[in-house]
């Protein structure tokens, strides 16, 4: 393909008074993965929501396949289809079971018959093992299960790019492995992909590059060997101090409690 | 004929009381403004009043219908434009409580508002909306026993003559009348009310 899958120019977004992003631009290429991070309330949900207009920018542009979303004469439906996203919590639909979850995009949106859908649908299952678990309820499933489902979802629409927001982060602590695992195989098999996230395990392992989004804007970017290596900013580095007592080695953490108890 | 009112009444409310309640969540100001005004009406009548004006009142309305029916269908449109505006507010509740998060993921997928809330919200909302609208027909198959002050032939009314050419059986007979009334509702209203409830438990629905 010429050209970069998602192009986003100077995308700025505010709730009343809030500015939540201010002018952020990046692109993603074919299979690349881009691994978005940064503390809370950065902007981060709400620039994969400007990404497919969920939530409409105010200024900027949203180029998918260099196709311009905003541009009025977009049919958006149309191109939603081709941009996945998988949520935080997963936004199953509760009525449906995991096998039509998958399916009704297909059918409904891709005009699929009943039976391709099905076929489709549970090939989609299978990539993230779910395929056992095809006629269960949403509300039958652990958090994991789900999201996995969510993933499915994404997948089956044979979408240009995937948008995953925070996939694990209402998901309990034994329970973020195998997704973490289904979001690695399918970033190797080539999907393109933008990945809201703090797994740092999972971005030094896939990430073609590494955005750090704060106050609404991208204040470093680089390969995940920069950030882990050196990142040069102040901020990243305090941030990834923090994520690195929250997730891994806990020197850190005893060095601080000490410091606080000898007070 | 109790029941054929009940049920076409119902029926009547029920595809007035889902468009109301569409109008009201999706609506532009002008048709939530008539929306909520029809429920307000609605609801202030008391459907005594509602019976005369539809049978009495605008007699013309049902001019292409043979004169003996008309009564029938004035207590019927009565039963249904009155069930419609509380069943309105039923799914309105119902569509409001289906979490925002279901349009989304629909509308992610590409669908269009339409065919989310086709696909996606409606199934969902029908599903949460069963507990309360079994209560509704309970409401309605009781008030269509108004319908006897027109002279439809339904529980009452067949009650009211077999007592009144048998004045020592008034008692019992309006005994057998509201045993039978209580037969048509209760289990109804349990089956639909509690079994529903435990479904939608399993779908995680409703926070019930």
């Amino acid at each position: 393909m010429v050209g970069p899958v998602l192009r986003v120019v100077d995308v700025s977004k505010s709730y009343s008074d809030l500015h939540v992003l201010k002018g952020v631009s990046f692109e993603v290429w074919e299979q690349e993965v881009k691994v978005i991070f940064g503390p809370s309330g950065a902007g981060k949900s709400t620039l994969l929501r400007c990404i497919n207009l969920l939530d409409p920018p105010e200024k900027g542009e949203v180029y998918l396949c260099g196709q311009n979303l905003m541009a009025p004469e977009t049919n958006l439906n149309a191109m939603r289809a081709r941009i996945g996203i998988v949520f935080q919590h997963f936004n199953l639909f509760a009525h449906l079971k995991a096998i039509d979850n998958v399916s009704i995009g297909l059918r409904r949106v891709k005009g699929l018959s009943k039976e391709e859908a099905h076929v489709k649908a549970l090939e989609a299952l299978d990539r993230v093992r779910m395929a056992k678990w095809a006629n269960h309820y949403p509300a039958q499933l652990s958090g994991g299960q789900q999201q996995r489902v969510g993933i499915a979802r994404a997948l089956a629409m044979d979408p240009d790019v995937i948008l995953f927001d925070e996939p694990t982060s209402a998901l309990d602590p034994e329970l973020i492995g195998e997704v973490l695992q289904v979001m690695l195989d399918i970033a190797k098999t080539g999907t393109t992909m933008v990945v809201v996230t703090h797994e740092m395990g999972f971005a030094r392992a896939v990430a073609s590059e590494m955005l750090f989004l704060d106050e609404g804007v991208i204040v470093e970017r680089g390969t995940p060997q920069h950030f882990f290596v050196s990142p040069t900013s102040e901020r990243v580095k305090n941030f990834l101090k923090q994520i690195n007592i929250l997730y891994g080695s806990h020197e850190e953490l005893l060095k601080r409690s000490n410091e606080g108890g000898s007070k | 004929m109790t029941l054929l009112l009940t049920a076409i009444g119902l029926l009547g409310g029920f595809v007035l009381g889902i468009s109301l309640a569409i109008m009201r969540v999706y609506g532009e100001k002008e048709l939530i403004w008539i929306a909520s005004g029809y429920e307000k009406v609605l609801r202030g009548i008391p459907i005594l009043v509602l019976i005369f004006i539809f049978v009495f009142g605008i007699p013309g309305i049902f001019w292409f219908i043979d004169p003996i029916s008309r009564p029938f269908f004035g207590v019927f449109l009565a039963l249904g434009l009155r069930s419609g505006a509380y069943q309105s507010q039923i799914f309105r509740g119902a569509i409001l409580s289906v979490n925002p998060g279901q349009m989304e993921a629909a509308r992610a997928l590409g669908m269009s508002r339409l065919q989310a809330f086709r696909h996606i919200i409606l199934p969902q909302a029908l599903r949460l909306a069963v507990p309360s609208w079994s209560n509704e027909y309970a409401v309605v198959i009781k008030d269509s026993s108004f319908a006897y002050s027109v002279g439809v032939i339904e529980i009452t009314k067949a009650a009211y003559r077999v007592s009144a050419n048998f004045p020592v059986l008034w008692a019992p007979v309006m005994g057998i009348a509201a045993i039978l009334y209580f037969i048509f509702t209760y289990p109804m209203t349990r089956m639909f009310g509690e079994r529903q409830t435990k479904k939608l438990k399993k779908l995680g629905m409703g926070g019930g």
